[in-house]
């Protein structure tokens, strides 16, 4: 059932003006969305705001309506044993096959003492991804369990 | 009183100017009507014929010939003479998929240089000067039209058009250049490689400049003024009607004087095309008078301005148009090179990842202008790493260039951010001069 495994990151774009962020969190916040985790990668001129939500497709729905230009990503969620050189063994196990992660964050909460990181990789080896890390025996989330969390 | 090249035209009495503008204006239409297919349909159409026009206004019956006209006639359909007679081509700056070509005979050739040797005169340059002359010479009118009339008054000309920044300097001290003459905003980059050199503008020889090919301001003026040391003075043409050579201005400094011997100039409402009383701002429509390889009747040139027919204190009688600062159809300038808005979009629509909103700001930059695209990303959007928003970024710049022959820089922004006016869209902001 790899298909649970993938969860989906809303991701918004933000021109670098104060209020923008602001302006999300009260949009979802007025829908009742939890955001679970969220990242921002930003140049001078403008940012993307990645987040994990309890709801990506509501999410989604509503920040468009309030006029952001949203996109929605799959993304991985990996429970990585908490003690030093856990997540490292797991991006050697990914370069060991030429699987390039693309952007990675974690989550604010941690489950049973482990950290929980978000991977991106490119969706044409999202499946072989997946499939890669449970063979090495690496927890990965349903995405039930994301949402939930 | 400052010099005048052709005084017999110039300070022509507007009665005797009137009665030779009709007379040019029949032959015009004449030669129309029994050579070029596309005016002889629209004559038919109206069911007149040439002997129907007994006055000036008789010319307002006719409809007007528009840029598109042109592009659908490209290359030869509007030439009202055989090759064997045409000696020279240009072609109109812009974009690349549908250019304009403008023909001359050598008459056409010889009037061409006649009026912009006006232009120089009454921009005082004369056959003392040195004359360093940096538009371009090539499928442009600028350099090669300003070259000739140059020539024509005797100054010693040097045609640096292929010079980059630091050797126009070194020219200018070298051959100790009297007059400048090209785009002001290259003005202004040469001021800039001669500060940066440290080259004192005291030290040079310079004492005028005439500008033209791109819309600029008063400010601008100054700017080049007290930088360069020199008196700058506003020259107009458009390639459809030959190139440089239509107006320019004398020493007043009080709008450009048209060339009314070999234009029949009219403004009219840009929106309903109805003709406006003198003083009125509105669009500049042009009727060539001696044209002859490509003659046109009512071209729409999009500039927008207003004349003025009174007598100047310079003597001369031709009416005067203000400086054009805006046109029409937005179409923007740069490098002079012409931007039209439609085409950016017709790029921009290439690309699901962006919305059709899109705005053309034209900053100043030091002294150069730079044109950047903003465009508002689709609602919902594709990539959502940077680096593949820059690569979108790039990838629209790249395709703008090679389609449109301009370099830009391409800003992503958010939707709904760009200003929507009612009706017509604001789609171009400039910036230049404004801070
Ligand atoms: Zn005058």
């Amino acid at each position: 059932m790899a298909a649970t495994r993938i969860v989906q990151q809303v991701s918004i774009f933000l021109e670098n003006k104060s209020g923008r962020l602001a302006e999300v969190c009260t949009t979802l916040g007025a829908h009742d969305i939890n955001i679970r985790a969220l990242c921002i990668a930003d140049t001078s001129d403008f940012g993307i705001l990645r987040l994990i939500v309890n709801d990506p497709a509501k999410a989604a729905s509503v920040l468009q309506q309030a006029g952001f230009s949203v996109g929605q990503t799959s993304v991985i969620a990996l429970q990585i044993p908490d003690r030093p050189g856990g997540l490292g063994g797991v991006l050697e196990k990914l370069e060991a096959v030429g699987i390039n992660v693309e952007y990675m964050y974690a989550f604010f909460v941690r489950r049973e003492g482990d950290a929980v990181v978000l991977f991106r990789v490119a969706d044409d080896v999202l499946e072989s991804t997946i499939r890669l890390l449970q063979e090495a025996n690496v927890p990965i989330l349903s995405a039930e369990d994301v949402y939930a969390l | 009183m400052a010099a005048i090249y052709n005084p017999r035209y110039e300070t022509i009495a507007r009665e005797e100017l009137q009665q030779l503008q009709l007379e040019r204006l029949q032959a015009t239409i004449n030669r129309c009507y029994k050579n070029v297919p596309f005016y002889r349909r629209r004559l038919e159409a109206l069911g007149m014929e040439p002997e129907d026009f007994q006055s000036l206004d008789d010319l307002r019956q006719l409809p007007f010939t528009t840029k598109q006209d042109l592009r659908d006639s490209y290359p030869y359909d509007l030439v009202a003479l055989p090759l064997r007679e045409v000696v020279r081509f240009h072609l109109s700056s812009g974009t690349t998929g549908s250019p304009t070509v403008i023909a001359y005979t050598a008459n056409d050739l010889a009037h061409w240089t006649e009026l912009v040797a006006r232009n120089l005169v009454a921009g005082e340059i004369t056959r003392e000067d040195v004359v360093q002359i940096f538009f371009g010479y090539g499928l442009f009118s600028g350099g090669f039209g300003l070259h000739q009339g140059a020539e024509a008054i005797g100054a010693s000309v040097l045609p640096v058009s292929e010079a980059e920044l630091p050797q126009q300097v070194k020219i200018m001290q070298d051959f100790r250049s009297t007059a400048l003459i090209g785009m002001p905003s290259y003005a202004l980059a040469i001021a800039e490689a001669m500060e940066a050199a440290g080259v004192d503008a005291n030290s040079l020889s310079l004492r005028v400049g005439l500008f033209g090919a791109e819309p600029w301001s008063e400010e601008r003026r100054q700017a080049i003024e007290e930088r360069l040391h020199i008196r700058a003075y506003d020259i107009y043409g458009l390639s459809e009607m030959g190139g440089p050579g239509v107006s320019g201005e004398c020493p007043e400094r009080c709008g450009l004087h048209l060339a009314e011997d070999h234009y029949l100039v009219e403004v009219v409402d840009p929106a309903t095309g109805e003709p406006l009383p003198e003083g009125e701002e509105g669009e500049l429509v042009f009727t060539t008078l001696t044209k002859e390889a490509l003659p046109l009747l009512r071209y729409r040139s999009g500039d927008l301005s207003a004349l003025d027919s009174a007598p100047c204190a310079c003597g001369r009688t031709v009416a005067r148009m203000r400086r054009v600062c805006c046109r029409t159809d937005d179409m923007v300038i740069i490098h002079g090179i012409n931007v039209f808005p439609a085409d950016v979009a017709t790029v921009l629509a290439s690309f699901p990842e962006v919305s059709e909103h899109f705005q053309l700001v034209v900053e100043q930059v030091g002294v150069l202008d730079e044109l950047e695209v903003r465009v508002e990303l689709a609602p919902q959007f594709f990539s959502d790493t940077i680096r593949g928003l820059e690569g979108l970024e790039q990838e629209i710049a790249d395709k703008i260039r090679a389609n449109l022959g301009v370099g830009v820089a391409v800003k992503l922004v958010e939707p709904k951010t760009i200003e929507r006016s009612i009706g017509k869209a604001k789609r171009v902001l400039d910036l230049r001069d404004k801070e």
